[in-house]
C-alpha cells in the first residue's frame, strides 16, 4: 500500500491504494465519487470517462498511483458554482441527450474536452470525437445536437443539409 | 487482477534498473496492459511506469528526420504533425482517451498484429532506440506480438526519416476499432515503402511487389494488375483471408492517390 | 403552438438533473456496511460432466467467509419459467430445472460452478482460481438444425430430446395454407437467419442481498427493470421467502432492453447467501462477465413463403422457423418465437391465410430471452424482406406492392388471433415518402454513383403488439402470471401527490411524463407531483415496464387512481362549497360550483381531507389516496412505416447509412421530445443488429464475440442524424390515454430497411446475383456476397 494525493474538483485528496487500484476504483469507492461508471473492461465504453490534467482518460484503464500529484476532475465537479448546470449539461438537458444516465457523465467529460480544443465543431468532428463514448440509448442523435448546442451551433440548419 | 508493486522512475537508467529485478515489467500508457492485466493474463510483480521520465517525451525534427521519444502520447504525435500519414495514424488509434495516455514505445514494444503504429515504423524504415541499441525496423517486428527487444530493454525514441509524401489507410475493424487493415505508403527519393498491418499472420510486412511497382509509377494504377496472396491472411469472424488481401489491396490504392 | 405542460408537452426530463451531476444512484453505487463480495467461478467449457468441485484450498484463503456449490441448493428451487407454450399436439413444452449454481451437468460456458464469497472482490477472485473442479466435457450442442436429429447428444439427459416445443399456429390452418400455396400464381421462399444479439444496457448488472435478522426480512438491491416480478418469483419459487418478508429494490438503472426483466441466478444467489452468512453479499457483474450471463436475444433460423394471386395479392404465408432457448429456459422466453412473434406475422397487411412453425430448440449457450422488440422484429424482418424479394422478382415497385396489400379498415381481425383495434397505413406511408424525400432519391443516386459509390433504398412498415398485456388473453397463451399494472396516487395535505407506480423507468422518462398526465387531469403544476417507483416496499403492486407498455398499462391504471381522487376530492369541494356534488367542476386546479362564482382551491380541498374539521365523515373516510389496477383489454398496435437510405463501397463491402427517416403512428402521444429519443434508440440498436452485431458461438460452444473488443456495438460515428415523425396518430380505441407505447418500433423497424437498402445498393450496380444477406450485413459479407 502508498499513499497517493491528488486533486479531485478542486480539493486535495490522499488516500492509501494497492498497486493495482485504478483510478476508477480510487474515485468510487475512496472518495465515493460514484458519479463516474464502469461500463466495461476493455476500455471501450467510456463511462467511466475523467479528466487527468485537463485530459479525457478512461479511469478504468489508468492506475491510481499514476494520477498521483494530479489534478482531476470528474462529473461531480463540473456544475456552476452556484450548483446550475453548466452549457454542457444544460444543453444535454435541453436536447434529451440523455435516457438512462449510465453513459452520460463520461458523454459530458468527453464533450468538455472536444469544446476546449474546437469551440465549433462540425457534426463529423463530434461524431468522431465520441469513438470512445459508447450509449445505447440515444442513438446518439440527441447527445450530437446536444454538443452543438453546447457549443452555440444551429442545429436545425446542420441537420437539415 | 493481481497486486504488484508500482513505481515511476524519472529516468530511463533508473528503468532500466527497475526492470532488472524479476517479474519487473514496463507500464506505458497501458491502453493494451491494464484490460491485459485485468483478466490475470499478466501479472508482473513490479510494475514500472514510463510515464515520468521528460527525456522520453516529445517530438523533435532533425535534418529530415523525426524523433519520437518512446512514452510520446498519440495525442501528442498527431498535435506534432511531423508528416502527413503520420498524422492521420496517429489521430486515428483507438479514441481521445486512448490518445491522450497509449504511447508509440508501448505500441512498438507490444507489436499487436492490428496496431497502427507498426505500419508506420516499417514503412518509413524507422530506427527503433533503446536504452542499449539501434534497431532497424526491418529488423525489429519478428511476428505477432514479438520484436527484436531484450527483456528489460526500452524503447526511448523511435526516429523516421520524414517521407516526400506518405498516407495511412486504415479500415476499422467495427468492434475494437483496431485495424481490420492498415495500409502505411511512404514515397522516399530512393523508392517506396508499403507496410500493411491487421492482415497477416506474421504480424506488420511490407508488400514487396507494390513497393516495386510504386517506386516505378506511384499511381494506383501501378498495382492494378498485382494480387497478394491470402494464404497467411488473418481469418476472423470479421473477415476472411480474401478478404483481407483484397483490403490490403484497395487501401494500398487509395493511401497512393491521397499521399501528401 | 406546442404545448408547455401537460399532455402533449415536451416537459424537459426532471430525472437529468441528477444523472447530468453523478448524483445518479445505481445498484453498484450502494454499499452496505460490512457487506461481503462474491464471485462466480463459470465453466470455461459449454457442455460437461461435472463430477467433483473441490473447495477445501480455497476456503483457507486469506478473506474467503464461505463458498457454495451446487449441493448447497439442492433443496431449494430452480429458476423457475413464466411461460408454458403448448405444442402442435397439445402436449406441454419440455421444461429442463435451472440451478441457481450447477448440479450434475455445466450447458454452457458462463454457467456458474461456485460462489465465492470473500471481504474483498479480488480475494473472491484469487479463491476462486484454488477451486479444483472435476470436469468431464462432453461433445457441445451448438448449431440448432444439429441439435434436433435424431440421436444428437442432449444438453438436458433426462428431457426426450433438446426440442423444447414444436408449435404450430395457426395449427387448423395449416391444410388450408397449403392449399392456397398450390394454386398460388407467385411464390417466393426466402431463408434467413436473424443473428443472436446481446443487449449490452451500458450498466452491466448488479445484486445486492441483505438480510435483517431483527425482523427475517430479506432485501434484494438489482439492477431490474420489474422489482415485483423478481420478488414473487425469488420468494415463491425459489427461495421460498414469502412476500411480507423480502423486499426488491431496483433503484436507477442503466438501461434494460429486456434484458432486465428475468429473474437470474446472482440474484437469488446474493439473496440466500445473505441470510446464510448474516452479512450484505454483493455481485457486480463486469462486462465480460455479462457476455456469458445476461439472458441473449433473436437467434432464429427461418424458411418463409409467401403465396401471391396473379393481381400481386398477398394469399398466403408460412413460415418455418428454428428458435434458440439456449442452455435453459429463461423467465419468459418460450414466448418470444410464439406469441410475441406468430401473432405478428400478418404484419401490415390483409394477407388470409398464414402458418407459423416455430421448433425451439436447446443448445449449449447462453440463454435467450425477449430483447427490445421480442419477437416481432424477427417476424417483422421475416416478411419486409420477403416482400422485397417479391417485389424484386415481379419487377414491382416495393412500396406499390405494400399498399395494394395494406390492411385498410379496422378494427381488423388477422388470421394469427390478433385484432388491431386502429391504424392508417397509408398515411403513415404518405408521411414517409414526404419526410424521407423519396423523390430526390434518384437524384442522390447519381451523385453517389459519380463518387463510385452504390446507393440504396430500403423500406419498411412494421406492426407491433404493445400494451402487454391483456392477463385473460395471455392466460389462455401460457404466461403463469397476469400483465395488469397498478398505480397509487397519494395527495399529500398540501396539495403536492406522489405517484406510486408498477411501472420503472430505466431510461424512459417516467419521472417526467407520467405526471404530466396527473397534472394534465388535476389542472395542477407538474412539479407538485413526483413518481415512486423501483422499490416493492412503497409501491402496492407492478408488473414493471417491457414490451413497450408502461404509458398504456400503468400510465391507464394512474388514470383510472386519478379519476377516483378526482371523485372524492369532488365529494370533498361539495361539501365545502355546500353544493351538490353534480355541480362541482375541476379546472385549472380549482373546484367551481358550475354556474356561480363559488370555487375552491385544490389546495383547500386537500388539507380539509387531511384536516377533516369541517368534514363529511358520516359520508367518506378523511385521507385523499387511490389505488387503481389496471388490465388492458386488448393489445395496442403501433405501427409505421421506416426508410433508409446507404451508400456500399463496392470495393470494400462497407455500408453507410446515409439517410434514416421513420414515420410511425404511436397513437396520442405524452411527451414527444421523449417518444423521439425512444425512435432515436431504437433505430441506433436496429442498425447495430443489421450491421455490426453479432453474438457467435464456434463449434465448441465458445463465444467468439465475448467482449467489445469484438461485438461492435454502434458509435456515433456508426450513424446519421434521424428524421423521425409521430404525427400521424390513430388512438388507441381501448385504454383511456389512446396511447400504443413506443420503446421497442425503433429496434423492429429499422433492419429490414436497412438491409432491403444494401439489397438495392447492390443491384443498381449490376449485382443482382444478391438476393439476401444476413445479419450483420458486414463489410466482408456485402464484399463476399459481390465477389460470390
Amino acid at each position: 500500500m502508498t499513499t497517493i494525493t491528488m486533486t479531485v474538483n478542486g480539493q486535495l485528496s490522499s488516500r492509501e491504494v494497492e498497486g493495482r487500484t485504478l483510478l476508477v476504483d480510487f474515485l468510487r469507492n475512496g472518495l465515493n465519487l460514484t458519479g463516474t461508471h464502469v461500463g466495461c473492461d476493455t476500455s471501450q465504453c467510456g463511462a467511466c470517462t475523467v479528466h487527468v490534467n485537463g485530459r479525457a482518460v478512461k479511469s478504468c484503464t489508468m492506475f491510481a498511483a499514476e494520477a498521483d500529484g494530479s489534478c482531476v476532475q470528474t462529473i461531480e465537479g463540473q456544475s456552476n458554482v452556484d450548483g446550475s448546470l453548466n452549457v454542457i449539461q444544460q444543453a444535454f438537458q435541453d436536447n434529451h441527450g440523455l435516457q438512462c444516465g449510465f453513459c452520460t457523465p463520461g458523454m459530458v467529460m468527453a464533450a468538455a474536452e472536444l469544446l476546449k480544443n474546437n469551440p465549433k465543431p462540425s457534426e463529423a468532428d463530434i461524431r468522431h470525437h465520441l469513438e470512445g463514448n459508447i450509449c445505447r440509448c440515444t442513438g446518439y442523435h440527441n447527445i450530437v445536437k446536444s454538443i452543438m448546442a453546447a457549443s452555440g451551433q444551429n442545429f436545425s440548419a446542420i441537420a437539415a443539409e | 487482477m493481481y497486486n504488484f508493486e508500482f513505481v515511476k522512475p524519472l529516468s530511463v537508467a533508473d528503468a532500466v534498473s527497475a526492470l532488472s529485478d524479476d517479474g519487473a515489467q514496463a507500464l506505458g500508457g497501458g491502453q493494451t496492459l491494464i484490460p491485459t492485466m485485468k483478466q490475470r493474463l499478466a501479472s508482473p510483480d513490479i510494475l514500472v511506469s514510463l510515464a515520468n521520465i521528460v527525456e522520453m517525451r516529445g517530438v523533435k525534427h532533425f535534418s529530415g528526420n523525426v524523433t519520437i521519444g518512446g512514452a510520446t502520447t498519440h495525442e501528442a504525435v498527431a498535435a506534432a504533425d511531423a508528416f502527413a500519414g503520420l498524422t492521420t495514424l496517429a489521430g486515428n488509434i483507438g479514441d481521445p482517451a486512448v490518445r491522450n495516455r497509449g504511447t508509440i514505445g508501448g505500441s512498438l514494444a507490444n507489436n499487436d498484429p492490428a496496431a497502427c503504429y507498426p505500419a508506420a515504423a516499417l514503412a518509413t524504415g524507422a530506427t527503433i532506440t533503446t536504452n542499449s541499441r539501434d534497431i532497424a525496423a526491418d529488423d525489429y517486428f519478428q511476428g505477432m506480438f514479438t520484436t527484436a527487444l531484450e527483456e528489460g530493454e526500452i524503447i526511448t525514441s523511435v526516429t523516421m526519416p520524414i517521407p516526400e509524401a506518405s498516407n495511412y489507410q486504415k479500415f476499422d475493424q467495427p468492434a475494437s476499432r483496431f485495424a481490420l487493415v492498415g495500409v502505411f505508403v511512404a514515397k522516399y527519393a530512393e523508392g517506396v515503402r508499403v507496410a500493411v498491418t491487421g492482415a497477416s499472420e506474421d504480424g506488420v510486412f511490407r508488400w514487396s511487389e507494390a513497393e516495386v511497382a510504386l517506386s516505378a509509377n506511384f499511381s494506383a494504377d501501378a498495382i492494378a494488375n498485382l494480387s497478394l496472396d491470402a494464404s497467411g491472411m488473418i481469418k476472423d469472424l470479421h473477415g476472411s483471408k480474401e478478404y483481407r488481401a483484397n483490403l490490403v489491396k484497395v487501401l494500398t490504392g487509395r493511401a497512393v492517390g491521397l499521399a501528401s | 403552438m406546442p404545448k408547455d405542460s401537460g399532455i402533449g408537452a415536451s416537459s424537459k426530463r426532471r430525472e437529468d438533473v441528477r444523472f447530468l451531476t453523478g448524483a445518479g444512484q445505481y445498484t453498484d453505487d450502494i454499499n452496505i456496511h460490512g457487506q461481503a463480495y462474491v464471485h462466480f467461478l463459470r465453466s470455461s467449457i459449454a457442455h460437461g460432466r461435472l463430477n467433483g468441485v473441490d473447495t477445501s484450498t480455497a476456503e483457507t484463503m486469506p478473506g474467503v467467509v464461505r463458498i457454495f456449490t451446487g449441493s448447497d441448493f439442492e433443496g431449494v428451487g430452480g429458476l423457475p419459467c413464466g411461460w408454458q407454450v403448448t405444442d402442435r399436439h397439445g402436449e406441454p413444452m419440455q421444461e429442463p430445472a435451472h440451478p441457481v449454481l450447477a448440479q450434475g451437468k455445466v450447458r454452457h460456458v458462463g454457467d456458474p460452478i461456485a460462489a465465492i464469497i470473500a471481504d474483498s472482490p479480488s480475494q473472491a477472485i484469487d479463491a476462486a482460481e484454488a477451486i479444483v473442479v472435476d470436469l468431464e466435457e462432453l461433445p457441445a450442442v451448438v448449431d440448432m438444425k444439429e441439435a434436433v436429429k435424431n440421436g444428437a447428444t442432449k444438453v438436458h439427459d433426462d428431457l426426450t430430446s433438446n426440442l423444447c416445443y414444436d408449435w404450430g399456429f395457426v395449427e387448423e390452418n395449416k391444410d388450408a395454407v397449403g392449399e392456397a400455396f398450390e394454386q398460388a400464381a407467385h411464390v417466393t421462399t426466402l431463408e434467413l437467419v436473424n443473428q443472436r444479439l446481446v443487449a449490452n444496457p451500458m450498466e452491466p448488472r448488479v445484486a445486492i442481498g441483505n438480510y435483517n435478522r431483527a425482523n427475517d426480512e430479506s432485501t434484494l438491491y438489482t439492477t431490474s427493470q420489474n422489482p415485483h416480478v423478481i420478488r414473487l418469483l425469488m420468494g415463491a419459487f425459489v427461495l421460498g421467502i414469502p412476500e411480507h418478508k423480502l423486499r426488491v429494490v431496483a433503484p436507477d438503472v442503466g438501461g434494460g432492453f429486456g434484458t432486465k426483466i428475468f429473474h437470474y441466478a446472482e440474484e437469488a444467489f446474493c439473496t440466500f447467501a445473505a441470510r446464510q452468512i448474516n452479512r450484505a453479499v454483493k455481485w457486480t457483474c463486469s462486462r465480460s462477465e455479462a457476455f456469458m450471463s445476461d439472458a441473449h436475444g433473436r437467434d432464429h433460423v427461418t424458411k418463409i413463403e409467401l403465396a401471391l394471386d396473379a393481381d400481386n395479392n398477398f394469399t398466403a404465408i408460412r413460415t418455418d422457423t428454428l428458435a434458440n432457448m439456449g442452455a435453459y429456459l429463461s423467465t419468459f422466453a418460450p414466448s418470444v418465437p410464439t406469441w410475441l412473434h406468430g401473432t405478428l406475422m400478418a404484419g401490415n397487411y390483409k394477407t388470409p391465410l398464414i402458418y407459423v412453425n416455430v421448433k425451439a430448440v436447446f443448445t449449449n449457450t447462453v440463454a435467450v430471452d425477449a430483447y427490445r422488440g421480442a419477437g416481432r422484429p424477427e417476424a417483422t424482418f421475416q416478411l419486409e424482406r420477403l416482400i422485397d424479394k417479391t417485389a424484386r422478382e415481379l419487377g414491382v415497385d416495393p412500396i406499390a406492392l405494400r399498399r395494394q396489400n395494406f390492411i385498410t379498415k379496422f378494427p381488423y381481425a388477422t388470421p394469427v388471433a390478433v385484432e388491431y383495434d386502429t391504424g392508417d397505413y397509408v398515411a403513415t406511408m404518405d408521411k414517409l415518402e414526404q419526410i424521407a424525400d423519396l423523390s430526390g432519391f434518384e437524384a442522390r443516386r447519381k451523385k453517389s454513383e459519380a463518387d463510385g459509390q452504390l446507393r440504396g433504398l430500403g423500406i419498411n412498415c412494421y406492426i407491433e403488439a404493445c400494451g402487454i398485456a391483456p392477463s385473460a388473453l395471455v392466460g389462455q397463451l401460457g404466461a403463469r402470471a397476469g400483465l395488469y399494472d397498478a398505480a397509487t396516487v397519494r395527495v399529500n395535505a398540501t396539495g403536492t401527490i406522489s405517484v406510486m407506480v408498477g411501472a420503472h423507468s430505466h431510461g424512459q422518462g417516467h419521472e417526467t411524463s407520467f405526471p404530466q398526465v396527473v397534472a394534465e387531469m388535476l389542472g395542477i403544476d407538474e412539479g407538485m407531483i413526483d413518481i415512486v417507483h423501483g422499490d416493492s416496499s412503497k409501491i402496492p403492486f407492478g408488473m414493471g415496464t417491457y414490451g413497450s407498455r408502461s404509458i398504456a398499462v400503468c400510465g391507464s391504471a394512474m388514470v383510472r387512481a386519478t379519476e377516483k381522487i378526482i371523485t372524492k376530492a369532488k365529494k370533498i369541494a361539495s361539501h365545502l362549497l355546500e353544493a351538490s356534488e353534480a355541480d362541482i367542476e375541476l379546472k385549472d386546479g380549482q373546484f367551481n360550483v358550475i354556474g356561480t362564482d363559488k370555487s375552491c382551491a385544490w389546495g383547500d380541498v386537500t388539507l380539509a381531507a387531511y384536516v377533516p374539521h369541517n368534514y363529511p365523515l358520516e359520508e367518506i373516510e378523511p385521507g385523499l389516496e387511490e389505488t387503481a389496477f389496471y388490465d388492458p383489454s386488448n393489445f395496442t398496435y403501433p405501427a409505421g412505416a421506416y426508410a433508409c437510405e446507404v451508400e456500399v463501397d463496392p470495393a470494400t463491402g462497407k455500408v453507410t447509412i446515409e439517410r434514416f427517416s421513420a414515420a410511425d403512428d404511436f397513437g396520442n402521444v405524452i411527451n414527444p421530445m421523449i417518444v423521439s429519443g425512444q425512435v432515436h434508440g431504437g433505430i441506433g440498436q436496429g442498425i447495430g443488429q443489421a450491421l455490426l452485431e453479432h453474438g457467435i458461438y464456434d463449434e465448441n460452444g465458445q463465444l467468439l464475440s465475448g467482449s467489445y473488443m469484438d461485438y461492435a456495438m454502434p458509435r456515433a460515428s456508426d450513424v446519421p442524424f434521424f428524421e423521425v415523425d409521430h404525427s400521424c396518430q390513430t388512438p388507441c380505441t381501448h385504454n383511456p390515454l389512446g396511447v400504443k407505447g413506443c420503446g421497442e418500433a425503433g429496434a423492429i423497424g429499422t433492419p429490414p430497411a436497412v438491409v432491403n437498402a444494401v439489397i438495392d445498393a447492390l443491384h443498381s450496380g449490376g449485382h443482382t446475383h444478391v438476393t439476401h444477406i444476413d445479419m450483420p450485413v458486414s463489410p466482408s459479407r456485402v464484399w463476399s456476397a459481390i465477389n460470390g
